[in-house]
């Protein structure tokens, strides 16, 4: 008989476990060998987070900044991209002729137009959130397109035979089915939302998020710098939650 | 059916006359819109400027330096994430458990914009490439270690059974089952892995560096001098367009060899 504790380990377990390992591995090297200037044990950046997040009130002020612009890019890129990928996708002539740009489009790197966008939109939160912008709508319209193009065939024949206007075709067919390939899009286009409001922020150093992992930087303070970068992450992580949540919620919504 | 075919003809012809249409159009406004000075020429220089910028750039020397020095970074990067992804990938993903474990922490992980790591590796590794090795690895590595994954927990169990009733030895159930059922989700990873590591490349150029592409496209910003940046940017593109028309092919291939 085997006993109890050879059982093998869950799957949450040998996560968790590893989580921890980690952060004691790195808590262990950080201090063994981490030059203090540069590298800072998980412990110092605990005991920094909140003097560095509220101890400056630019700081705390930039970060909320930060949020607003994610938010900002995120809703404003839903809004475009649903637009623009429905009247890209009703049509079999407008999907066949104008997604292969989207997509084409969507493959580039975004990331070398950035110094454009700020010399256009400014130092300020305007280049974040258009630079936001434009990484989330393009997978937005991509899922709605091809979210459009699941849509059953024979439906919409029958649909349109009884004479169902454009509207009614959109609220009792198109968007039912576009449910699952929405919600991917959403997790998407939040993730690259989060890139490029970041992306934007950490290239310009005179103000906002980059001014303050610049100063740190520069100042030996790793222990500030981490704090400040755990807190965006958190930030992140958050934001991405949220649209898994809803996600959830609606799906069990659809199905009961 | 002929008819239907004759349909399917005429609305391709006329995608394809939509297609040139917008292309044109895009080309007349961009001529219009900066010969009639409607915008500020630093914000969208007119054609000639930037292709007669594109020629002085292609000359100088300090085009292939920094042409040289984001290629050489980008193959580093995308070697060490291909081969921390395929070889972690394939420890996860042939367990079950160890599946279940890992991969919804990577990702997650993955969600996060990644960025915002890179200031730690500029303090840790410096302003020259090897931050940017190691920023264009780690985001290289999730897309790969994550299909990779995909591709072998993916394998119907059914098959795995069947070839060990049958004796199959290890090197027979990796050669015969897991490879030509992982493959083709693999290569997917390895071509979405490298243009992650080649933007992240690019983007930690962009954010601080003294050499490289995205280091040249920053600093003309800087300079206010709108033409050679757009130069930088239309190379880039079209070098991104060639390489994914290139990878798409070769994925193809090896998917129907597999």
């Amino acid at each position: 008989m085997q006993s109890a504790a050879r059982r093998p380990l869950s799957a949450s377990a040998i996560r968790w476990w590893t989580i921890a390992v980690l952060i004691v591995l790195w808590e262990v090297t950080a201090r063994l060998f981490g030059d203090p200037s540069f590298v800072a044990p998980p412990s110092r950046v605990l005991a920094a987070l909140i003097p560095t997040i509220f101890g400056d009130p630019k700081l705390t002020q930039a970060l909320g900044m930060a949020l607003f612009e994610m938010v900002t890019a995120f809703v404003l890129a839903v809004l475009a991209g649903a637009t623009v990928g429905i009247a890209i996708g009703i049509t079999t002539l407008g999907r066949r002729s104008l997604f292969p740009f989207v997509l084409l489009l969507f493959g580039l790197p975004q990331v070398t137009v950035l110094p454009l966008v700020i010399l256009i939109f400014g130092l300020g939160p305007a280049s974040r959130i258009a630079f936001g912008f434009t990484h989330g709508v393009l997978p937005i319209i991509v899922t709605t397109v091809t979210g459009m193009r699941t849509v059953n065939p024979l439906l919409l024949a029958s649909a349109r035979s009884q004479g169902a206007s454009q509207a009614q075709i959109l609220r009792h067919i198109i968007f039912p089915t576009m449910v699952a390939s929405v919600f991917t899009g959403l997790r998407l286009a939040m993730s690259l939302t989060l890139l490029g409001v970041i992306l934007a922020e950490l290239f310009v150093s005179s103000n906002g998020i980059g001014n303050y992992t610049q100063i740190f930087a520069e100042t030996f303070k790793p222990a500030s710098l981490y704090a400040v970068i755990l807190v965006l992450a958190i930030t992140a992580v958050a934001l991405n939650e949220i649209v898994g949540l809803v996600e959830k919620r609606f799906s069990r919504w659809k199905q009961g | 059916m002929l008819a239907q075919a004759d349909a399917q003809l005429r609305l391709t012809s006329l995608v394809r006359a939509i297609q040139l249409a917008v292309v044109v159009a895009l080309f007349a406004a961009w001529v219009w819109v900066t010969s009639s000075h409607a915008i500020n020429p630093l914000f969208l220089p007119g054609p000639l400027p930037v292709v007669n910028a594109l020629a002085r750039l292609v000359g100088t020397p300090d085009f292939w330096a920094a042409v040289g020095v984001t290629t050489l970074t980008t193959s580093i990067a995308y070697a060490i994430a291909v081969t921390a992804g395929i070889l972690l990938g394939f420890f996860i993903g042939r367990s079950p458990t160890l599946t279940a474990a890992y991969r919804p922490v990577l990702s997650g992980v993955f969600a996060i914009p990644l960025t915002l790591i890179f200031p730690l590796f500029v303090v840790m590794f410096g302003l020259g490439p090897p931050s940017k090795i190691a920023f264009g690895a780690l985001y290289g590595f999730f897309p790969i270690v994550l299909n990779t994954i995909a591709g072998f927990s993916g394998i119907d169990p059914l098959f795995l059974r069947a070839a060990r009733s049958q004796g199959a030895s290890r090197a027979q159930t990796l050669r015969h089952i897991y490879l030509p059922g992982a493959w083709p989700v693999v290569l997917t990873g390895l071509r979405i892995g490298f243009f992650i590591t080649f933007a992240s490349v690019l983007g930690g150029e962009t954010l601080s560096s003294a050499s490289g592409v995205g280091h040249a496209i920053a600093h003309e910003g800087d300079l206010l001098d709108s033409p050679p940046m757009f130069a930088w940017i239309a190379i880039v593109l079209a070098v991104t367009v060639l390489l994914n028309l290139a990878l798409t092919v070769v994925e193809k291939r090896a998917v129907r060899s597999a």
